[in-house]
């Protein structure tokens, strides 16, 4: 058991960040991140020999996060958005650095899960595209195009006056 | 030069720095050329930084004690090592309960879960004090501990009484080595609660009560003790929880933790 001590808690505080951000609830996402290190333990020995710890926990822990959110959308329940954008900014560096946060958080919510989920997966947690992939079980391709597509739509959202329920073109680079 | 155009995907990778260098030197002397797309990917590269100084701070908190990754891996191991174990499982007894309604006055006994009496009169704290209370009439009762035995039967009648929107069901810790016995309805001062209870082969009980919650719908899993008899309460989606019992913490917990696990799945 040292090996899986050696190689999973050092993810622990990500683990936390990752589903913080996408459920925007404290104990929710601790609740999911308990959960998903049950799992981690019990499947720890199924694990692929030589295969990456941090992908395999990020999958477990999204697979997770997704069932909760669909769960959360059946039942209509709603996070108070300006509520979790506080808590997940808790230490702001500066007032208005923190109110920029929240608003860019708030904005992040706006996204649809499959482009959140892959923002979050390379932008924060810093996984490959490869290990993205891994994690959400689509091509390389699939997340590459989400990630432009949510990029895009938080930079309209942010910076731009985007009616808020017009889809997103992305203009072509040629 | 006869480069590859640029695609998307290279100003995404560009943004990352996921490129290797030739490329990037191909991508920058893109962005000179066409100032709208290189302001374009400066947003989405202040939007990167700013997302990540932003959710930094999560990653900074203390962990909280139930993720204590060491701690799992050993309460996960404790139902597979017997003879200790199944000494310390023996003493115990789990108390699940789940109780209905919120009246203005809780039930007081001798026990004192979040401090001095007079004991909490709402949410996870009353839970418990009710879990505890119902788990010192109950247990010790040799004539009549359950009043049905049979758990569709029970399941229905604690389904109405509580007016609970979806079932409830029967967790089955047979492999902790717990056998249903049965259950009941209980009186507590936020209305009728399902009492579910258990034994092992030493006759050691171990009851659960379910009620659907007013306030703190959905918490955390909370431990409390009161003298010899130890809980774990927690509330989801509506409907609180408590397992009580006369067992170690280490004994205990992992016991709590399947019944929510099972009570999860089933609502899943």
């Amino acid at each position: 058991m040292h090996d899986i001590m050696a190689a999973v808690e050092p993810l622990i505080p990500a683990l936390r960040r990752y589903a913080r951000a996408l459920l925007r609830d404290r104990s929710a996402a601790d609740d999911l991140v308990h959960d998903c290190l049950e799992r981690t333990i019990a499947r720890w020995h199924q694990r692929r020999a030589g295969g990456d710890a941090r992908t395999w926990v990020f999958a477990i822990l999204h697979n997770l996060a997704m069932n909760r959110l669909r769960q959360a959308a059946r039942r209509g329940s709603h996070v108070a958005l300006d509520d979790a954008a506080d808590a997940a900014t808790a230490r702001p560096p500066s007032q208005e650095a923190g109110l920029r946060y929240a608003e860019l958080l708030r904005a992040v919510d706006r996204l649809p899960d499959d482009q959140r989920s892959v923002l979050l997966l390379i932008s924060v947690e810093e996984l490959s595209y490869a290990d993205a992939a891994r994690v959400l079980g689509v091509p390389i391709g699939t997340v590459m195009s989400r990630l432009s597509r949510a990029r895009e739509r938080l930079h309209q959202l942010i910076d731009g006056e985007l009616p808020a329920a017009v889809p997103i073109r992305l203009r072509s680079v040629t | 030069m006869t480069s590859r155009p640029i695609t998307e995907q290279d100003l995404q990778g560009y943004v990352d720095g996921a490129l290797d260098p030739p490329r990037r030197a191909e991508v920058d002397d893109y962005l000179q050329r066409h100032p709208d797309v290189a302001r374009r990917v400066a947003a989405y590269a202040q939007q990167r930084d700013e997302l990540r100084a932003a959710l930094a701070p999560i990653a900074d908190e203390p962990i909280p004690a139930e993720l204590d990754l060491a701690r799992l891996i050993e309460a996960r191991r404790m139902p597979r090592r017997s003879a200790a174990w199944r000494v310390a499982l023996a003493a115990a007894a789990l108390v699940l309960f789940a109780l209905g309604g919120l009246a203005g006055w809780s039930l007081r006994g001798p026990s004192s879960i979040s401090g001095p009496a007079p004991g909490p009169t709402a949410g996870i704290a009353a839970l418990a004090q009710e879990a505890t209370d119902s788990y010192r009439v109950f247990a010790p009762d040799h004539l009549h501990p359950v009043e049905l035995r049979e758990p569709g039967e029970l399941v229905t009648w604690v389904s109405e009484r509580l007016r609970l929107q979806r079932a409830v069901s029967v967790p089955d810790l047979s492999g902790a080595g717990y056998r249903f016995m049965g259950g009941r309805i209980v009186a507590t001062a936020h209305g009728p609660a399902g009492l579910l209870m258990y034994d092992d082969d030493r006759g050691t009980r171990m009851v659960v009560l379910i009620r659907p919650m007013a306030i703190e719908r959905d918490t955390a899993m909370t431990p409390h003790t009161s003298g010899a008899v130890r809980g774990y309460t927690w509330a989801a989606r509506g409907i609180g929880y408590s397992v009580v019992a006369t067992a170690a913490a280490d004994t205990l917990h992992p016991l709590a933790d399947e019944v929510r696990r099972q009570i999860e799945a089933t609502a899943g």
